[in-house]
């Protein structure tokens, strides 16, 4: 990314709480699903955002498509502010950015046929004659490598991954240029995975445009994206790119992250070190003082009293744009090595 | 080899349904050596699942099982219900993929397991309780004594899937069957999840069938593994020597196809064109043949037999090689 270049997005210290509703002994609590995250995408630039469930990876990207009311914080697309704006003054931004749901059997209208469904943003956009919409919609079909045929079939006819190739169809229909996917391969077959990741690894390249790829699969991600962000219940806690992130990994999260990803090889998978963190995600409706990984950090003893009263700053350690939040990472200093990086693995 | 503990021979299985029927599986053999871990992995509807559910009666009645299923010199298959009841649970016991769903909601966990353990050892009231606690501690839930008493929706699911595994473990069984047991658990929690399963084995001496569609899963804990394709055995062999030889184009394709951490791959994954084939009708041919980068006209012609090709490996392809 180029600093001069104008970001596609850039989120800023955004906050989503939600209101728990009246339920017995919920009344006025308050759900932290995300607590001050901040980023930016450049242009035709992938961002990973990576985490366990509970995290806030969906939310943030939600808020970002607009779907939830962000609670605070900005949102800027293409240097627009987006936060607020009514539903009428987003719609032309709409055709900026465009969502990829996890899930293709629910995220797709049974009542339309496919080439509907691809046709119709651009049919609400106005971007096209109707005369030309057949024809835009048969070379997006092309592009995500579905026979022609199949745009008059009913997503009930297709298997998870032309379904999952319809909804890129749809939401490149429009040349966003910011794609949101979330967990866009995670309820497909192995096999399936891979030609959705390499299309979607192809078409960014060959279209140019900046994507937010949610995942909680950190070898996805390496496949996938130029910088990766890791969150920990609604925070990020550690930006970095893929390559220094993977091969200098900072915050004990990520460590422990990365060390508990399987390897499909049992030599190198049966004589790694790993780290189970003890205990479970806190609840997001009281998280943690202070740090919010010291309930289940293993190097809580190093860094406390401190992590219980101060929350650590996401902070630049390297001055190249590895930003990590955790007291035991200075700038210039590395944190402590819990666990061997993935890249020494495979050396 | 010893005397396998489990030995299941030319298992098919056959769905009645209205559009006709379906073979889920067909002419599939297994063997299981005490102690030993089998990893059995495929995609989804390649008939793994199936199987394992077979061998303990516990498909619908529209299924239609042919075959053989030995354990401890009895027969599974066709076995009467209530022999099927003494096994189920006490000698061969369950995991589930879906902690949220296999416990009942309504009742406190550690009755859940109590009624098990009574029901199979007859332990009066009290010791059942006492079983109860030492189950929780051996699976490394916290403060078992305060987690007994709580009801499944309080629990993590990481602690969901302990729970289940105490169970499973509640009469000593000699096989767990765990089907997809970390599937629905995050990365850190899964790590926990096979380092349990793992002490397990060695602690008790238990067997385990694990079924999975995740090769890391299976190179972390299997001794043997079992690829299954379409309903069929596609190629088996010993966990490093698969891994390190892999013989079936399905295999090698699947391992390709793994995104790695640490950037193996240059640039793209290895895709296996196509989809699973329906099993509506079992091809007469190779059912791989219409994915395979190898088919010629012999797999298109007939469906390869299973045969040896290296030492203790055996793979149903006609054109079986790394690479």
């Amino acid at each position: 990314m180029t600093p001069d270049r104008q970001p596609v997005l850039e989120v800023e210290e955004l906050v989503k709480h939600f209101t728990l509703g009246r339920g017995v002994g919920k009344g006025g609590r308050v759900v932290h699903a995300v607590d001050g995250v901040s980023f930016s995408i450049g242009p035709g630039e992938v961002l990973g955002l990576v985490g366990e469930s509970g995290s806030g990876k969906t939310t943030v990207g939600y808020c970002v498509n607009r779907l939830y009311e962000p609670t605070a914080g900005t949102i800027r697309l293409g240097g627009a502010d987006i936060t607020h704006l009514s539903r009428r003054a987003l719609r032309p931004h709409r055709r900026q950015m465009h969502i990829v749901f996890q899930d293709p059997y629910s995220s797709l209208n049974p009542r339309m046929t496919c080439g509907q469904i691809v046709g119709e943003p651009i049919r609400l956009h106005r971007l096209a004659r109707r005369s030309e919409l057949d024809g835009r919609v048969g070379e997006l079909f092309d592009a995500v490598g579905l026979r022609p045929e199949l745009r008059f079939r009913y997503p009930h006819e297709l298997s998870g991954g032309q379904r999952q190739r319809v909804g890129l169809a749809r939401a490149l229909s429009v040349s966003p240029s910011l794609l949101i996917a979330d967990e866009p391969v995670s309820a497909l077959d192995v096999s399936v995975q891979a030609s959705v990741l390499n299309l979607l690894r192809d078409l960014q390249g060959e279209l140019g445009f900046s994507c937010l790829f949610i995942s909680h699969d950190l070898a996805t991600v390496e496949f996938l994206c130029d910088r990766v962000a890791v969150m920990y219940l609604g925070k990020i806690v550690e930006l970095a790119p893929r390559k220094e992130l993977f091969a200098r990994p900072q915050h004990p999260y990520t460590q422990a992250l990365l060390s508990a990803a399987l390897v499909p090889d049992p030599d190198v998978q049966r004589t790694r070190k790993r780290i189970v963190l003890d205990g479970d995600i806190p609840s997001p409706i009281a998280p943690p003082s202070g740090c919010r990984f010291r309930t289940r950090c293993p190097l809580e003893q190093e860094s406390a009293p401190r992590s219980t009263e101060e929350e650590p700053p996401l902070i630049d350690v390297t001055g190249q744009g590895h930003f990590v939040a955790c007291h035991l990472v200075r700038r210039g200093t590395e944190a402590p090595r819990i666990a061997e990086s993935p890249v020494e693995l495979t050396r | 080899m010893t005397e396998p503990l489990l030995e299941v021979q030319d298992l098919s299985v056959r769905f009645n349904t209205d559009d006709g029927a379906v073979h889920a599986v067909d002419r599939m053999s297994l063997a299981l050596a005490p102690s030993e871990v089998l990893g059995i992995v495929g995609e989804s509807g390649c008939g793994k699942s199936v199987t394992a559910l077979s061998i303990l009666g516990l498909l619908p009645s529209t299924a239609t099982v042919t075959g053989s299923a030995r354990f401890e010199d009895a027969e599974l298959l066709g076995a009467s219900r209530s022999r099927l009841r003494k096994i189920r649970g006490r000698k061969i016991s369950f995991v589930f993929q879906e902690p949220m769903t296999s416990l009942n909601p309504v009742l406190r966990v550690g009755n859940q397991i109590e009624e098990v353990v009574r029901e199979h050892m007859d332990l009066p009231r009290r010791a059942a309780r006492e079983r109860v606690v030492e189950l929780f501690d051996l699976v490394h839930i916290p403060d078992p004594l305060r987690r007994v008493d709580e009801y499944p929706h309080q629990l993590s699911g990481g602690m969901r899937q302990r729970v289940m595994i105490a169970m499973a473990l509640a009469c000593d069984p000699k096989i767990l069957i765990a089907d997809e047991p970390t599937t629905a658990l995050d990365v850190t929690i899964q790590a926990g999840i096979l380092d349990l399963l793992r002490e397990l084995r060695a602690r008790l001496g238990t067997a385990i069938i694990l079924i999975t569609h995740n090769l890391g899963v299976v190179a972390d804990l299997a001794d043997r593994v079992v690829v299954m394709y379409a309903g069929r055995k596609a190629e088996e062999a010993a966990v490093g020597e698969l891994f390190a030889h892999p013989q079936h184009p399905y295999t090698i394709g699947l391992l390709g196809a793994v995104p790695r951490a640490g950037g193996a791959h240059n640039g793209r994954l290895q895709e296996i064109p196509g989809r699973v084939p329906s099993l509506a009708e079992l091809p007469g041919h190779c059912a791989f043949a219409d994915r395979c980068p190898r088919a010629d006209e012999q797999s298109w012609s007939e469906v390869p037999e299973l045969r040896q090709v290296r030492p203790d490996h055996v793979v149903a392809c006609f054109h079986p090689g790394e690479r």
